[in-house]
């Protein structure tokens, strides 16, 4: 059995996370309730702020027609299909690169002026070779996030604890063996550290091309909100796109979790 | 019997700066169920012989002979346990790795982790373990191979000093019993003298050999009670004098 100081300090500990989680649910709640008070005091001009209230109608509404659930659907399938291809893609060339050592002299300074590029000014030419549709959104958002999946991916590779890398090798070791029992284990976690900023490349990836090339998505309804200048659309877009990024993110920390146990 | 014999090994190193001659003339031999020391001012190559003979690295002149068949075992600063595979599997790695796992294999890195106390461990991650425990695995884990030769690089230097003097002596009591031929680079000459039966004392780079010292005790026991030897202190001021140590 634990002391009595113990107790309290185990206590104390609980208290504190109580602590935390209540004010930042109290924080939300609060801008809830006082931007719902603006509006209905006309403190604030709902037709550029929106409400709370005209959110839910509208995501109401947008249920009723049966849009929403599309809508959430396209952008989720897009993201996870651009996430997937951008970290398996990654990871393989970074692999290849860790292989072959002159490959990846040769390749760096291509690397570099990739990754600086803004990606979004290859909208148009993605969007002339893979035509006005979902591919080029998957595009997009693929050629985001695989350029710094392959840095980080292929830097840490090369950071593996080189002791660790001559005991298999004194071992008699071939590099796919040091590959698979030391390399790619030894760096789970960071790996799972790309998966995390790949998520949010691969979010701004997918509504930047809905932005210029979309039908349907998230993305869609902000920017078709926009256009006819209904704000409540466009508030409504930011809020599901906010929880579906949690939500997404939450997966990742779960997975972690199992990966790392 | 000799089972190593190296004759005037040779290494540069080249720079794009500079060539260095780090290792000059270095010849001697080993004998079967030998323990031998390697001690010099630090960077003086004393790893950079280790590599070669182990074949990790390559002589830039020189023979090394011995039998074809013989096999060996590196272990190299730090436990370099894998902290993402239990016990049993980090002991079986260098095993796996030569796709030699099978019921014999597997009984004796039994046998071994029940000898050396680590059976209830087999399970266990290598963070809940200690220094020594750690140490051992690790040499379990170079010893699941049957190597003929131990090449021990400075294993014990990132350990605190009451740690390293308990598992230095675990470590030559295991090397004694399994009857193993050992080289043992390190920087610590009471270490070098509790545990060896010669000494080679290399001199500044490049390196050669300036003496070799057998190790004859009075009552020669295990590396701790070995310190306590009359004999001790002799061999320390004798070798310290010759080693070339400028702070």
């Amino acid at each position: 059995m634990f002391s009595e100081e113990h107790k309290r300090y185990l206590k104390s500990i609980k208290r504190n996370k109580f602590l935390v989680r209540f004010v930042q649910i109290l924080i939300i709640v609060l801008l809830v309730v006082l931007w719902q008070l603006a509006a209905d005091f006309n403190l604030i001009n709902t037709f550029i702020s929106s409400s709370p209230k005209a959110i839910v109608s509208t995501i109401i509404s947008l249920y009723n027609d049966g849009s929403l659930f599309h809508h959430i659907w396209v952008t989720f399938y897009e993201v996870m299909a651009s996430f997937a291809l951008g970290t398996i893609i990654g990871i393989l060339i970074a692999t290849i690169l860790w292989r072959f050592k002159f490959l990846a002299k040769v390749i760096d300074p291509y690397l570099t002026v990739l990754n600086s590029l803004p990606k979004v000014s290859l909208g148009p030419i993605i969007i002339i070779i893979a035509g006005a549709g979902t591919s080029s959104i998957i595009l997009m958002a693929l050629f985001i996030s695989v350029i710094i999946t392959i840095i980080n991916v292929h830097q840490s590779f090369t950071n593996t604890d080189s002791n660790k890398i001559r005991l298999l090798e004194s071992f008699k070791a071939t590099r796919s063996q040091i590959f698979f029992k030391l390399v790619l284990p030894s760096n789970y976690n960071n790996i799972i550290s790309v998966f995390k900023v790949n998520l949010s490349l691969t979010f701004i990836g997918v509504i930047m091309g809905e932005f210029l090339v979309s039908k349907a998505g998230v993305g869609y309804l902000i920017m078709y909100g926009s256009q006819v200048f209904n704000l409540n659309l466009v508030m409504t877009g930011i809020i599901l796109l906010a929880i579906m990024a949690s939500l997404m993110y939450y997966l990742i920390l779960f997975i972690e979790k199992r990966l790392t146990k | 019997m000799d089972i190593l014999k190296v004759k005037n090994l040779k290494k540069i190193y080249h720079t794009k700066k500079d060539e260095v001659l780090a290792v000059d003339n270095f010849s001697f031999n080993l004998k079967k169920g030998e323990f031998v020391a390697i001690v010099g001012p630090s960077g003086c190559g004393k790893s950079t012989i280790l590599s070669i003979l182990c074949g990790l690295d390559k002589a830039s002149d020189g023979l090394i002979t011995m039998d074809s068949n013989l096999t060996f075992g590196y272990m190299l600063q730090g436990d370099n346990l894998f902290e993402w595979e239990n016990i049993y599997k980090n002991c079986l790695l260098g095993l796996e790795l030569q796709k030699k796992v099978n019921k014999k294999s597997k009984n004796y890195v039994d046998k071994l982790l029940s000898k050396y106390g680590l059976t209830e461990f087999k399970n266990a991650y290598p963070h809940n373990l200690s220094g020594g425990m750690r140490q051992r695995v690790s040499l379990i884990r170079t010893l699941a191979t049957k190597p003929d030769i131990l090449f021990l690089d400075e294993p014990f230097s990132a350990l605190d000093p009451l740690t390293r003097l308990a598992v230095s002596d675990d470590v030559y009591k295991i090397i004694k019993e399994e009857k193993k031929s050992a080289i043992m680079v390190t920087h610590d000459l009471a270490e070098a003298i509790s545990m060896a039966d010669r000494i080679i004392v290399l001199s500044k780079r490049p390196s050669t050999i300036k003496n070799i010292y057998e190790i004859k005790l009075a009552n020669k026991s295990t590396p701790i009670n070995n310190r306590k030897d009359k004999e001790f202190s002799k061999y320390y001021d004798l070798i310290w004098k010759d080693i070339d140590y400028h702070v």
